[in-house]
This record gives C-alpha cells, structure tokens and sequence, in this order.
C-alpha cells in the first residue's frame, strides 16, 4: 500500500537526441579534461608539446589500454578483474615459455599467449558463475595464483626474447612510418572490442547482466554462460598484453605485474564506466588510460617524483567518479 | 476468550487518521480503539490499510491528520525507539532479527549491559534472557544463535524482544504465518498470560479460526477506512469476511469462461517447493486467462517463479501442449515459450538503464536479431517500433531509457519483450500494480486481446476486483497449496476470500454455507 505510481515524468525528460548526448556528457567530459591536462603540460614544460612526445604518450598507453579494454567488459558487467596485473606477467612468462623454451615459432607463440590469457578469464568466470564466488574473491586468488606461477615457470628469473626473431617488432616496429606497431594493435583491439561491445550478442549482454542481472535470467538468458563468456574474452585481452609488455621490454619479468590491475580499473573508471555495471565504453576507457599516460608523462617531465605523480593520480580518479555522481544526482 | 473487558477508558485509542503518500491515500479517517485487557483482531484485505496503520503506531510515519492516545494521553512516536519506551511493541511479519547473533544479544540489542562503559557484560546478558524467557515459558537457550534456530523459534525470539520492554500494547503482525497448530497453541497461551488490565493485544490475522479462539473484538478495515468492529463471540465467519470485501463489482465485464473443449496447453501436476509449495496442481487453456488469488505469502508468486525454472521444484510435473517438459532455469522457458512477468519490473523485469528497443529485444536477440553473433540493429529496431505502435507504448523514441517511462509504458515494454519472444504461455505477475486506473483499462484491454488471439494467461492478483474482472477461472491458494478452482459463476469476492483464509488442512466449509456465500455473492 505504500507502493506509489510513478509519476508520469517522461515528458519532462530528455528525448532522442539531447538523451544521446546526455548519456556521452561522461566521455565528454573526460575527454575535455585530457585536453585541458594536454594543454596544461603543453604550456608549463617547453618539452611536452611535440609529435615524438605524443607518439611516447600512445605507446606508453598501450600495456594499461589493453588490459583497461578487457577490464571494460567485466566491470560493464558489473563484475570486477584483480587478475588482469600478475596475469599479463604470466602471460608473458608463458609467451617466454612457448617461443624461448619450447622454441615455437612467432606466429604459434603468440597466439598461445593471448589463448593462455583466455584461459585464466575462463577459469575466472567459471568461479564467478559457475561456483558464485564474488568476483573480487575470484579474480584476487588468480592474481595471486598467477603472481605465483609467472614467478614459479620462470624461476624467478627474466626470459630474454633475443632469440626470438620479430618480437620486439610485435612493439617498436614501425608498420606504418613514424607510429610503433604496438599503438596500431591498441587501435585495432580498441576498434575490434568497441565493435563487439556496441554491436554484437556478447556485448548486448554484457549490458544487460550488468544493468539487472535478474531480468536477464528471467529474459530466457544463460547468464552463467555469458559471464564466462565476458570473463574468458577479457581475459584474451591480459594475454595480448602480456605479449606486449615483453615485446616491449625485450623479456618477460614475472615479477612486474601487481599494481597494473588498479591502474587499468582507474582508466576505466576515469573512462565513465560505472562500477555497478550497465554502462560504460571502449572510447571512454581509451579516454582515461590516455589521461593517465598524459598525466605521468607531463608530471615526469616537469621533474615531478613518482609518488606525487600517484598522489595526483588519486586525486583524478576522485575528481572523475564524483563529477559522475553530481551529472546522476543531477539527472 | 480472555479475560472480561473493562469498559472504561480504552488503553489504545485511534480517531480520524488520515496518511497519503505520493498518489495513493493509504488511510482515511481511520479509528480504532483497544480496551484494557482486551485481544482485538483486527483483519482487512490486501491493501486495507493494515501496514500503514502499523507503521504509523511505531513511528516510523507520521499522520498527516487525526490523533493517537494510549492510557488516556497523546501518543506520537517520532521514530520506532520511542514507541518502545512509550510501551507499544511491534512484532512485524518479517523478522527483524539478526541472524548471526545470538538469542540473547538478539533480545537486548541497542540496550546491552555494560560493564563499565566499554566492555558488554555478556553473563548479564545471558541472565537477564535466561530469566526472561523462563518467566514467558520458553525453552530456548540464551546463547543459540539465532539464524539457527526455526522459523517458529525465531517467532519466539521476536515475542521475547517484544515483550522484554514490558510495553503495554502488544501488536503483532500476521505472527502465526509461520507456525504449526502446536506451535500456535503455545504462542496464544503466551498471550494469554500477557494480557491483563492495563495492557492489551493487537492482533492482525487473516485466520477466522483463530481469531475466534484468541480475540475478544475485531476490527474490520477496508481500503483504508475503517468499517465496523464486532463481538468475536456474536459474529460469525462469513459476516466478517463479507465486511472485509464489502464493496460491490460491476460484474458486466466478467468473462463467461472458456469452454471445456479447448486444448489444456500447460497442465501442472503435484508441483512442490522445499519452502512452500505442496501439491499444486492446475490446467490451463488455450485462449483462457486463469487467475491466481490469495493473500499474501499464499504462494502464487512462488508457483510462477517454480513454472519459469527460477526457483527450484522439488516436486511435480509440468506438461506443456501435451508433452511433459523439464524447466531449470528462465532460459528453458524461455525457449519452450513461457514468459514471466514479474511484479517487480523494476528489480526483475526491465534493463531500467538501456533504452525501449533493448529491453523490447532482450529475449528474442538471439533467435531474431542476430546474424553470426551480430546484432541486427536495423531489423531490431523496426520490431521494437511496431511492437510500440501495437501496444501503444507511449514514448518519445525507441532509445528513450526505460526508466524514463510511466509504470504502465514499462510494463507495456515487457510484455513487447514476451510477444517477441513468441510466448503462448504468458504469466502476470500483479500486471497493474504500480499503474495508473487509465494504464490499467489499457492493460486489460491488451490481456482480454492476447487471450482473444489464443495466448493462454495465468494471471497472479491481489486486487480481488481485477481477478474478478478479468479471469475465466480463478485458482485460490492459501499457505501454498490450491484450496480451490473456481470457475467464472462461482468465483466471488466471498468464495475467494473464503478459501484465501482457509488453512488448507482444515475442511473446506461445509457446503451449506458455502453454497450461501456463493449466491448472495452472485445477487450482490
């Protein structure tokens, strides 16, 4: 009986177009302050402003980018991936593995790796829906089984891809003049992953199951397949990751993961995807992993310690959920 | 009966209170009055007024008018705490215990003994309940742990709680929901032993039978508005339950019933569910919409969760078009064509933040909408805009977010998700509740064309006057079990209402007076 009507309001409320542009003000709204930040830099350090620093700033994107698309779709899920740090460095142990150890060529390696990937997100997935382990109970033991792994197959010690003819190309090579190969990979998965989010059945119901998870279950969707399914393909995402770090670096550090995991939730979050799932977008991700790379790259060179570097960091991504929160408590 | 009524002053008196909240008037001039040492029952439908007046004598809302007095002066809680210090317990149907905590930190939570200011004096805990709950006459250990114990224990808890603050007016919410015959022995005894001058009890019940054994008077609310109060002693059953129902029903609209001769498209046999249900058993026809009354916690949302494969069944059997099928989960059902609305669309039916042609298209994305794991947004998008202009949704656009809609456009959008899906079975849970009376003709319109193009209907309602109105036959539970099929003739506010109150191992009624309710029903 205390159940109310609710009121009839949806004429007072934002229609077709203004409604399109409401639901994108987040990503505006980030991407206005990636300019602003830009043009901060640009203005304060007579170095920051020119096409070598910016090709830097893409490049050094290209690790947290990768691993914040993959996070994307879980956290649009409404789930949460702790795994995605240490298991890049298992990737990349694994990648070390199949092409230095087992001496598997280029094209078979690096398949494997990112498959690898694949393979802890399904085995998180299965723990989440399968076994109903909360996500962040689930995704904290693969990162800890997989700091342990990467530290365990590699006895703790690099593997040096020098013999490894073309890796380090998959990164520094220049495809396309002037543009290292690894930003080109970034665009191509970013363009894929927003494709698959925006377009496909996969990312429909990643959508769904984070919007109301019930009413998808009671729609007549296997909502336990699906969560593996956004799990498993995040989880390729940790793998391509892994093949870049290592690519990068010429060798794969197994201790170099932890802490990787925050930094791509941060881009995500600073990205106006909601942690409570439904809502979210691989332009805006790319958004805030761009203003961290900005943000670290300008503070680096204006000769700003790392820790104040952190101290700032913090401080964006408060900046960036509460300004979310005033545009929903204003909407 | 207990003790003689003193007809002094009343111990607990109500007199002209109004409540509204946002569109509804919850209660109307309301009055009521509670002798010393009294029992008063005090019964109404679904939605009479019954909650609200609770939570008003509790504190938890105010009165908009009107006034309360207890022992002769002004009673106005501001919050729950007060209340209790002023000395009304509440006991609410649905427990506010904490599970994990024991009996006794359960009892005196918020007023634990300290030793010093810091530290809890956990022994004086334990006696102080100890001490309590043997002078109530129960045997429950102090320090069991709450969660553990029954669910008729835990009522026990609660009457302890209640009664540990020696309140003077003891109300308790529906408090035999949950308990067997013995079980409610016991907990009339207890309130046998507490009533006596200078305190009394309100008790709340849809049982006659009880209400006959323990109650002195009840108090008969209806929508809001208080009706009549008579002596238990003098007044019988039917004349109770024909006040509580009271109001009069166009009866022009009734469908007549479908014929007999239609194919039983799902037949449900011997369903069970480890909590509730037991023996559920049902047909329904093409083209027929069957009603589902009873009152609350009966069991029809249960029945209806069972049917979809989201909550388990233990036992039965379910046929659909003269097969026998297996659902586990809302995705079988999915696929055999059994959709289910529920009564919360908000929680369980829509995506409240994506847009009318998403939600339109949830269901069926993958039979219809796809081609090699893509979405077809341009074949979707021209379903989603017949499927508004069939149903008439009203909204600016099909990628207006579904939140943004009225509560009869919502559920207008689910029921789109369900037809797309091509559902022959559909399942509406309260398929107006939330909506406005114009919203809800529209629904009925669409129910009676759906069931017109052949969709069989279980439809689950509270509001006696839409079972009426709208089903060709209505099944009645009570306490999880069918008491009753009544076809379209026999169903009447009374019939229902009688067999919604029956515990369903009492004997029907015997026939002669139900015959009588049934016709003075059918002339009224």
């Amino acid at each position: 009986m205390t159940t109310t009507k609710a009121p009839a309001r949806e004429r007072t409320q934002a229609t077709g177009l203004t409604g399109a542009i409401k639901g994108r003000l987040q990503q505006l709204l980030a991407f206005a302050s990636l300019i602003v930040i830009y043009a901060f830099f640009s203005i304060v350090s007579p170095f920051f402003f020119s096409y070598g620093n910016f090709i830097a700033i893409l490049f050094s994107t290209v690790v947290i980018g990768t691993l914040a698309i993959g996070t994307t779709f879980v956290i649009i899920s409404a789930g949460i991936d702790l795994s995605v740090g240490t298991g890049m460095a298992l990737c990349a142990v694994m990648s070390g593995v199949f092409m230095v150890n087992m001496d598997l060529p280029l094209a078979l390696g690096v398949p494997l790796a990112v498959l690898f990937g694949g393979l802890m997100g399904l085995v998180n997935g299965i723990n989440v829906a399968i076994l109903r382990i909360p996500p962040f109970i689930a995704t904290l033991a693969m990162m800890l089984v997989a700091e342990g792994l990467a530290l365990v197959l590699s006895h703790s010690t690099p593997i040096y891809f020098s013999d490894v003819p073309g890796y380090t190309d998959l990164s520094t090579g220049n495809l396309i003049p002037n543009v290292p190969n690894a930003v080109l990979i970034l665009l191509v998965v970013a363009i894929i992953a927003g494709v698959l989010l925006t377009k496909s059945v996969l990312g429909r119901y990643t959508y769904s199951i984070g919007s109301n998870e019930e009413a998808t279950a009671l729609s007549g969707i296997d909502v336990r397949k699906w969560k593996i399914a956004i799990y498993a393909f995040a989880g390729l995402f940790t793998g391509l990751a892994g093949v870049m770090i290592s690519a990068r670096l010429g060798s794969a550090q197994p201790a170099t993961g932890m802490g990787y995991e925050l930094q791509a939730i941060a881009a995500v979050v600073i990205g106006g995807t909601s942690l409570s799932g439904g809502k979210g977008s691989i332009i805006g991700t790319l958004i805030g992993a761009l203003i961290i790379s900005v943000l670290n790259n300008g503070l680096q060179i204006m000769s700003i310690p790392q820790e104040w570097q952190n101290v700032i960091l913090g401080g964006v991504i408060l900046v960036a959920v509460y300004t979310d929160r005033i545009r929903k408590r204003e909407a | 009966m207990t003790g003689v009524v003193t007809m002094t002053e009343p111990l607990l008196e109500v007199e002209g209170v109004d409540k509204s909240f946002p569109g509804v008037r919850a209660l109307h001039d309301m009055r009521l009055d509670l002798g010393s040492g009294e029992v008063l029952a005090l019964v109404g439908e679904n939605g009479a007024g019954k909650s609200t007046l609770m939570k008003l004598l509790s504190g938890i809302h105010k009165a908009d008018a009107g006034h309360f007095k207890l022992g002769g002066k002004p009673y106005e809680p501001t919050n729950p705490r007060q209340a209790l210090e002023l000395g009304i317990s509440i006991i609410h149907q649905e427990f506010n215990l904490v599970p994990h905590l024991t009996v006794a930190q359960n009892i005196f939570i918020g007023r634990e003994p300290r030793r010093g200011r810091l530290l809890l004096d956990e022994r004086k805990l334990n006696d102080n309940t100890a001490r309590l709950l043997d002078a109530l006459g129960l045997p429950l250990d102090p320090r069991a742990i709450v969660g553990e114990l029954t669910v008729a224990n835990q009522q026990m808890v609660e009457i302890a709680k209640a009664l540990s603050y020696e309140p003077r007016v003891l109300i308790m919410d529906e408090p035999t929901a949950a308990l067997n015959d013995a079980e409610v022995d016991t907990l009339h005894e207890l309130i046998r032993r507490f009533v006596k001058p200078g305190t009394g009890v309100i008790y709340i019940s849809h049982r006659m039978e009880e209400i006959k054994r323990i109650a002195d008077r009840v108090t008969v609310i209806r929508d809001g508005e208080y009706i009549d109060t008579l002596d238990v002693a003098t007044a019988n059953t039917s004349e109770i339950i024909a006040l509580m129902v009271g109001r009069a029903i166009n009866t022009d609209a009734r469908p007549q019933g479908v014929r007999d001769d239609r194919e039983v498209v799902l037949s449900v046999e011997g369903l069970g569910t480890k909590d509730l249900l037991t023996d559920v058993s049902f047909d329904l026809r093409r083209g027929e919409i069957l009603g589902f009354a009873g009152l609350m916690g009966a069991g029809r949302t249960e029945v209806a969760r069972a049917l979809v494969g989201a909550d388990k069944a233990d036992a039965g059997t379910i046929t659909l078009h003269g097969k026998r099928i297996r659902v586990a989960t809302p995705a079988d059902a999915a696929r055999l064509g059994i959709g289910y609305l529920s009564e919360d669309r908000k929680r369980y039916g829509l995506l409240l933040d994506q847009d009318v042609k998403t939600n339109i298209a949830l269901s069926a994305l993958r039979d219809q909408f796809t081609v090699g794991g893509f979405v077809r947004d341009r074949a979707l998008r021209t379903k989603a805009g017949e499927f508004v202009g069939t149903l008439s949704i009203k909204t600016p656009s099909l990628d207006q977010t579904a939140k943004n809609l009225s509560g009869g456009n919502q559920q207008k959008v689910v029921i789109a998700k369900w037809l797309a899906k091509d559902c022959d079975v559909l399942i509406f849970d309260e398929p107006t509740r939330g909506i406005d009376v114009g919203a809800k003709e529209e629904i009925y319109q669409l129910l009676n064309e759906l069931a017109g193009q052949g969709k069989s209907i279980i439809m689950i309602s509270s509001e006696l006057p839409e079972i009426l109105r709208m089903s060709h036959r209505v099944v009645v539970m009570s306490e999880g079990r069918v008491t009753r099929v009544l076809a379209a003739a026999e169903a009447t506010q009374e019939n229902i209402m009688h067999f919604a109150t029956l515990r369903p191992d009492e004997n029907p009624a015997d026939a002669a007076e139900l015959g009588l309710i049934a016709e003075e029903g059918i002339q009224a």
